[in-house]
This record gives structure tokens, sequence and C-alpha cells, in this order.
């Protein structure tokens, strides 16, 4: 199988991974930590944790934002990478 | 998703914390180290720890009805050894505990043995039996960072359980309980995380054999 066609099926398959809970199951789709929250609040009633974060976004936007700007970083780098690679290649043809 | 901030109690804050350490450590001394050897290696180190910080931003909703995100880890442990994710992945975890909140500084420690120490090895191992086997590159190098997230939630599972266990049930029902909200949520992310893996895997190396793939990669070959 070319290579390009198994990265094109596996891209499909991740993508309908993510979408086919969104369509067949019923949820309110929150984080999985806040359920290990609530999880310990019953294990032990009236917990509260003994250290705060030093800082939190203020608002869902912000967060998402930073959420965002993690991801933008790693896929830049990557695509840079990638890129370089690509001319370095490509050079390479050109001298042989 | 990571433990979050003040929710395990200091004794086992420290426990991890001093578990993880040594890891670190040897993590640092092997980026020198394969810096010194390899620098043509840097740009696909720095695009191991990158995986990393892609994957562990993207919440991802799953068949549970709750949400948790891929860990990206297993590339790397694969490309240049579990050792290195000990590093990359306290970049993610620190970056994450400081400007979101999410996981936290008392609870780095046990963060970093299940993301950046449990799974990276569990990934590296497999990858390792998967060759052994004759599996091929593509396959072993999915179920290598599949199974390397998944252990990873196991983990945590297992971290909570410790510190919680089950008023009536102990620590084997409690384990049962977090590993259904982590664990549980975590299998199609998993299965996500290792097809993600394989076309990383080829986009980075490029038009080569699969079976050269991995040590071009980590800059052992051109």
């Amino acid at each position: 199988m070319a290579k390009s066609s198994r990265s094109k099926w596996l891209l499909l398959g991740t993508v309908a991974l993510v979408v086919l809970p969104l369509l067949l199951v019923e949820g309110k789709f929150a984080g999985s930590d806040d359920q290990a929250t609530a999880a310990i609040t019953h294990a032990k009633p009236g917990y509260q944790p003994w250290f705060s974060p030093i800082w939190e976004p203020p608002s869902g936007e912000v967060e998402s934002l930073l959420f965002a700007l993690q991801a933008a970083i790693g896929a830049g780098v990557i695509g840079y990478v990638i890129g370089k690679r690509q001319g370095l290649a490509a050079r390479d043809d050109a001298e042989h | 998703m990571h433990i979050m901030e003040g929710y395990l109690p200091a004794k086992h804050c420290l426990a991890w914390y001093s578990v993880s350490a040594p890891f670190f450590a040897g993590g640092v001394w092997r980026i020198r180290k394969i810096l010194a050897e390899r620098p043509q290696a840097r740009m696909n180190l720095a695009a191991a720890g990158a995986f990393a910080f892609v994957l562990s931003a993207l919440k991802m909703p799953s068949v549970t009805g709750s949400c948790s995100h891929p860990t990206g880890t297993g590339f790397g442990a694969v490309v240049f050894g579990p050792a290195v994710m000990a590093v990359l992945g306290a970049m993610v975890l620190l970056f994450q505990a400081l400007l979101l909140a999410h996981g936290g500084l008392t609870t780095l420690g046990a963060n970093l043995f299940s993301m950046a120490i449990v799974g990276p090895w569990v990934s590296y191992g497999l990858w390792k039996l998967g060759q052994r086997l004759g599996l091929s590159v593509a396959v072993s190098m999915f179920l290598a960072a599949a199974l390397g997230d998944l252990a990873t939630y196991i983990t945590t599972s297992i971290q909570l359980a410790l510190a919680y266990p089950d008023p009536v049930g102990g620590f084997m029902t409690a384990a049962i309980k977090f590993g259904g909200i982590f664990a549980l949520t975590q299998v199609p992310l998993a299965i996500a995380e290792g097809m993600l893996t394989v076309v990383v895997m080829d986009a980075l190396a490029g038009k080569v054999a699969d079976i050269r793939k991995v040590s071009i990669l980590a800059g052992e070959t051109r």
C-alpha cells in the first residue's frame, strides 16, 4: 500500500473515532478529571484540595486560547521539521 | 487526564517525585548524549516533543460520554528510547500545570511517572517485542503508541486508588472505579493515538522503506 494512502485511511479512522461518540453516545462530554474529582469527593466527603493552582485561566475562552496555542506550537514545530526534511531531500536529489 | 492540583496527599506527592526524579535525570543525560553523538537528530527530537505537545492539547470525546486527551509520548519513546520522554513529557506537564491549571505542581511527580515514564517504557517494550515477533513496523508502532497511552491512564487510576481506597472494597474497588473513569474513556483515544503516530512517522521519515524509518528518524542512519 502506498504510504500516502495509508496516512489517508489512518486519518479518516481517527476522525471517525472522534465523531462517532458524539453522534452515538449521549453524554455531557465533560473532562474525565472532573469525574475523578467527583469520585474522590464521593470516597472522602468534604475533601478539600490542599493546594490550588498558582494561576488559572480567568475564563473558558482564555483557557481554550491557551490549549489552541499549545496545539499550534506543537503542530508548527512538526510542520517545520517535515518541510525542512523535504527541502533537504530535494537539494540532495538536485546534487546527484 | 492528569491528577489535579492538590488532589494527592503530600506524602504521595513526595513519593512520586522521588520515584520520577532519577528517570528525569537519566533523560537529561540521554538527551545530551544523543545531541552530542548525532546532532542531526535534534530536529526529530524536537518533533517528538512537539508531537506530545499537540496530542496532549487535544481533548477528544469518547465512548463513555466524557472527554480526555492522548499523550503522544509513544513516538519519541520508540525512536529515541523511553528515557528522553521523561524530560520532554515534563515540559508538556509544566506548560499545562502553569498556564492551564491542568494537572499541577504538587502532582507533577505523579503525572510525570504515569505519562512520561510508564507510558514511554511500555511503548518501548512493546515496540521491541513487536519487532522480535516479526510484526510489521506500522503495526508495532501502532501497538506501542496505543498501549503506552492506555498504560499511562491505568497508572493514573492506580495512583488515585492508592490515595483514595474505597471505604468498603479498598484498593481494588477504587482502582476499578478510577479505571472506569480514566482507562475506559481512553480506549478509543489510545487507538486514535496509535494511528496518528504511524501517520507522523510516515510524514517525518519521508519516502523510505518502513523498516529503515525508525533508525533514520533517530539519526542513526541516513
